[in-house]
């Protein structure tokens, strides 16, 4: 789908799930296929739609988290003690179901495989589902665009995606990855558990030519990561956020 | 002030309504004159419906309601908008 294309106008559809894998204990991945699927753009999202047997319906929005041009659509819910949605999707739906959804939506939070330069991912938490999908893009894509993802999660098990990332890292020098623990951290790691920092952050560096900044989490872990790059000197303009807030959903 | 998320979260919204994505429109806001896509403005969710405000000044740039059956759509603060296009002769 190109940039500038004229969309039609955004209807909801029927997906089926086709699978659900557990990526921690409070957080699953569902695939889904869905008919007719027009493709997606990395870093978009999908509004997800419940209704119950007596016609309440609520809504919420949801990161794609597979690269475009696969054959299935992936989100990864994390459940939230209080969700009105994701505690279903988190934990109930199962392999047949079928789920109302809309999309690709947004054209703002989108890394293209066609830029070049450097791009630095900020992952709080759930936060990393729309950034997986631009690592998992740069890697289906063969881009040589230097990728740096720094990812807060509360303690090891709770990290999305570990293994996956893990072998991207290792078998490619051109994606950079970094842990903060913000609770606890793995036996051994060097470092304390704590918050993300400017050190961590830029690793000690002036913003490279061309850096294309992504940060995505929870409102208050975006306003922090956002506040110390442009702290240190990142420029502004350069650094596109996603907050997503207590009512539950991605962004 | 209650927490925002970004203009991203207007672009389902608004693309009940419009046939482009919005939140990559650029906008000047009518109070202090920035420029910005709407992906960056600020979006408060937890009013009767979704209110975004220009990151620069704070004062709201759009408000959008919903009810079941129609859509009420305030661009108070919006000089102009910007859209991207696909040039003409392109399908």
């Amino acid at each position: 789908m190109a940039r500038t294309a004229v969309l039609g106008r955004l209807t909801w559809q029927v997906a089926t799930v086709t699978a659900v894998r557990v990526q921690t204990p409070t957080a699953r991945t569902i695939v889904l296929n869905v008919p007719g699927w027009p493709g997606h753009r990395a870093g978009q999202h999908v509004d997800v739609k419940l209704t119950a047997p007596d016609g309440y319906s609520a809504q919420r929005s949801y990161s794609i988290a597979s690269p475009p041009g696969a054959t299935t659509l992936e989100l990864t819910v994390q459940r939230l003690a209080d969700g009105e949605v994701s505690p279903y999707l988190a934990d109930v739906l199962e392999p047949g179901d079928q789920l109302e959804l809309r999309g690709p939506i947004g054209g703002w939070f989108v890394w293209e495989p066609t830029s070049p330069g450097p791009v630095l991912l900020v992952a709080g938490g759930s936060g990393v589902v729309p950034l997986m999908a631009m690592i998992r893009t740069r890697a289906r894509t063969g881009s040589r665009a230097p990728f740096r993802l720094i990812y807060s999660v509360r303690e090891p098990d709770t990290a999305l995606y570990a293994g996956e990332l893990a072998g991207l890292a290792a078998a490619d020098a051109g994606l950079d990855l970094t842990y903060v623990y913000t609770r606890s951290t793995p036996l051994g790691w060097p470092l304390p558990a704590g918050r993300i920092n400017t050190d961590i952050l830029t690793a000690g560096q002036a913003a490279p030519p061309g850096l294309a900044v992504f940060v995505c989490g929870p409102t208050g872990f975006v306003e922090a990561a956002a506040d110390l790059l442009v702290d240190a000197g990142y420029d502004a303009q350069t650094i596109k956020t996603e907050r997503f807030g207590p009512s539950g959903g991605q962004p | 002030m209650t927490t925002h998320l970004d203009g991203n979260a207007l672009a389902g919204a608004l693309r009940e309504l419009f046939t482009v994505d919005i939140t990559t429109a650029t906008g000047q806001c009518v109070s202090c004159g920035t420029t910005g896509a709407m992906g960056q403005t600020h979006v408060y969710m937890d009013a009767p419906g979704l209110v975004a405000r220009c990151p620069a000044c704070g004062e709201v740039v759009l408000r959008l309601t919903r009810s079941a059956d129609r859509a009420w759509l305030d661009l108070r603060g919006i000089t102009c908008l910007q859209v991207q296009l696909p040039a003409s002769g392109e399908t």
